[in-house]
């Protein structure tokens, strides 16, 4: 590199700039008065006849001075920058310069041109070059394959649908979205037992078609998933349905474009898709947990691509974070051991009371209908259903209660082998009022378009609380 | 953008290379495809790979590309798939 002058002056400019061919012919008289050095981006040619013209190919001591503008004229005063312009300023020129009659003949002001510094893709990758962040994962070669996505399905990084191939500018750009430090070890990655790094999760987030600024709610949701409460390791390994599901609450969802209204838990938003898409990756990649390996899932289910939504909080209602504990006006997220959507349908109830004991009796399909306390559920109100409890003055709670009271059930029509069915709760219910899940086992959330009398059931995994997984709800931090 | 280095998601545990499929320990009861390219003697190189099989009790099938210029036809590789235990390549020239 060339060095600097530590008393004198700096001019950084770019040829193909009109402005720097304005003042180019001033460099002579300012190489005449003192130390100068001209760094010249894009051209050798520019400023040749000088004899301190640098061609700062590389463009490191254009990025190293933070220079922003071409043409860019800086002082320096025993090493140390005393002063900067940028553009042609004739008064400022002067000033730093010293020269009481520079540039004469020349206009009183022109603006510059950009640095070549911050065209798109190359400040990435100047700061890869030369800025403190160093990127710590393995470096794959795959210049011999004629296509990056390809090159991935290859190396078994995809979950079967076209995974963005991870170049060190794009997990740079998705690193800008979190304050963290790249190598900070988030947590224990299940089923492997590997760290997982901010920087692991920031190249998965990268293939899942993530943006930076979603990063605070996927590690937020990576946090609450590694949980110990949350179990990830069981649940990925189960042969059962349930995976991780985020729900999402607080302003960073409306920040960031979730969607908590029409279709909230189907396709067609990038936050929900990629969100949840992210975590399922990280699970694959960092953590190991594929299917038909550790992954004993029998059937799955379309989650396992993403699942992802945000709350629709524009009710009365309480928001499921504050329930379960997070101040209002704060983000946060709650994981979930989630299966499938389980429509319920009720279009003709009009009063809380027949709505109540229409979506008690859908929710005894959880599991088995003669099944009871093992998975938790997350029933999904859409706003009509919500509004009719709303209207008549019942909160969530109070909600929950009478769902609870409702689906209260005889052991006897519940145990092994009553009404011709083997499956059923041990024998020792018979005599008692069983509840169907346990305490706190209901989560409610309300969530899509403003249009249909309808409510969703997710049921979590049928090894839910201590046995298994209960939900986690973590605050997002930026 | 240059896509041609990657950085590694994953947690590093297995070898930066594309791991090959496991072989086979030995070839009892396996079905073994042989595939002629369609380069001149390669027929030669496989006729005799399908006499030393057979002489073991191997089963064997033959299969071959329509020209070697192109890669397999895609219902050439499913049907082979779909066939075959193991194939054998004659890369003849």
């Amino acid at each position: 590199m060339t060095s600097l002058p530590a008393d004198g002056l700096v001019v950084v400019a770019k040829a193909d700039c009109p402005t720097c061919r304005l003042i180019e012919p001033l460099l002579t008289e300012l190489s005449a008065a003192g130390p100068l050095q001209v760094l010249v981006q894009d051209d050798p040619e520019f400023g040749a006849s000088l004899p301190s013209t640098h061609f700062d190919q590389s463009l490191e001591h254009s990025w190293r001075l933070h220079t922003e503008f071409v043409p860019t004229l800086i002082r320096f005063d025993n090493g140390r920058e005393t002063a900067r312009t940028y553009g042609w300023d004739k008064a400022e020129w002067r000033a730093i310069s010293g020269l009481t009659d520079l540039g004469e003949e020349l206009p009183v002001m022109r603006p510059g041109c950009g640095s070549k510094t911050l065209e798109p893709g190359i400040a990435e990758k100047l700061e890869l070059a030369f800025g403190d962040v160093k990127l710590q994962s393995r470096e794959i070669d795959v210049s011999a394959e004629d296509d990056a996505i390809e090159a991935c399905y290859a190396r078994g990084w995809s979950d079967g649908l076209p995974v963005v191939p991870p170049t060190a500018v794009r997990v740079l750009r998705m690193l800008k979205g979190t304050q963290r430090d790249p190598q900070e070890v988030i947590g224990i990655m299940p089923p492997d037992l590997v760290p997982c790094t901010i920087e692991k999760v920031a190249i998965n987030a990268v293939m899942a078609g993530c943006k930076p600024e979603y990063m605070p709610v996927l590690l937020a949701a990576l946090e609450a998933s590694l949980d110990d409460d949350f179990g990830l390791h069981g649940l990925i390994c189960t042969t059962m349905f349930g995976s991780p599901m985020i729900m999402v609450n607080g302003p960073i969802a409306k920040a960031i474009g979730m969607n908590s209204g029409n279709n909230a838990l189907g396709q067609g938003n990038r936050a929900n898709a990629t969100i949840g898409r992210a975590l399922q990756l990280i699970i694959r990649n960092v953590g190991g947990g594929r299917p038909g390996e550790i992954d004993r899932a029998t059937l799955g289910n379309p989650g396992k691509y993403t699942f992802c939504f945000a709350e629709a909080e524009d009710s009365d209602w309480l928001p499921l974070a504050q329930e379960r504990g997070i101040p209002a006006g704060r983000s946060a997220v709650t994981i979930f051991p989630g299966e499938g959507v389980q429509g319920i349908i009720d279009q003709k109830s009009r009063d809380p009371e027949s709505l109540a004991r229409s979506i008690a009796e859908s929710l005894r399909a959880v599991d088995n209908v003669k099944l009871a306390m093992a998975g938790d559920a997350v029933l999904v109100v859409a706003p009509d259903h919500a509004r009719i409890f709303i209207e008549a003055g019942w909160s969530k709670q109070r909600l929950r209660e009478k769902l609870e009271q409702l689906l209260l059930a005889p052991g006897e029509n519940l145990v092994t082998g009553a009404r011709g069915m083997a499956e059923g709760i041990p024998e020792k219910f018979r005599d008692k009022q069983v509840p169907k899940f346990r305490p706190g086992g209901l989560l409610i959330v309300r969530a899509g378009g403003t249009a249909g009398l309808f409510s969703a059931i997710i049921a979590g995994w049928a090894a839910s609380g201590p046995v298994g997984s209960s939900p986690v709800t973590r605050e997002v931090t930026l | 953008m240059n896509e041609s280095i990657l950085l590694d998601p994953t947690a590093e545990n297995a070898p930066a290379e594309r791991a090959r499929l496991p072989r086979p320990d030995n070839l009892n009861g396996k079905v073994v495809g042989l595939l002629d390219i369609s380069k001149p003697r390669g027929n030669v190189f496989l006729d005799r790979i399908e006499e030393q099989l057979s002489a073991i009790g191997v089963s064997v099938k033959r299969y071959s590309k329509p020209t070697f210029t192109r890669p397999a036809p895609t219902e050439l590789k499913q049907q082979i798939a779909g066939e075959v235990d193991v194939l054998v390549e004659g890369l003849a020239d």
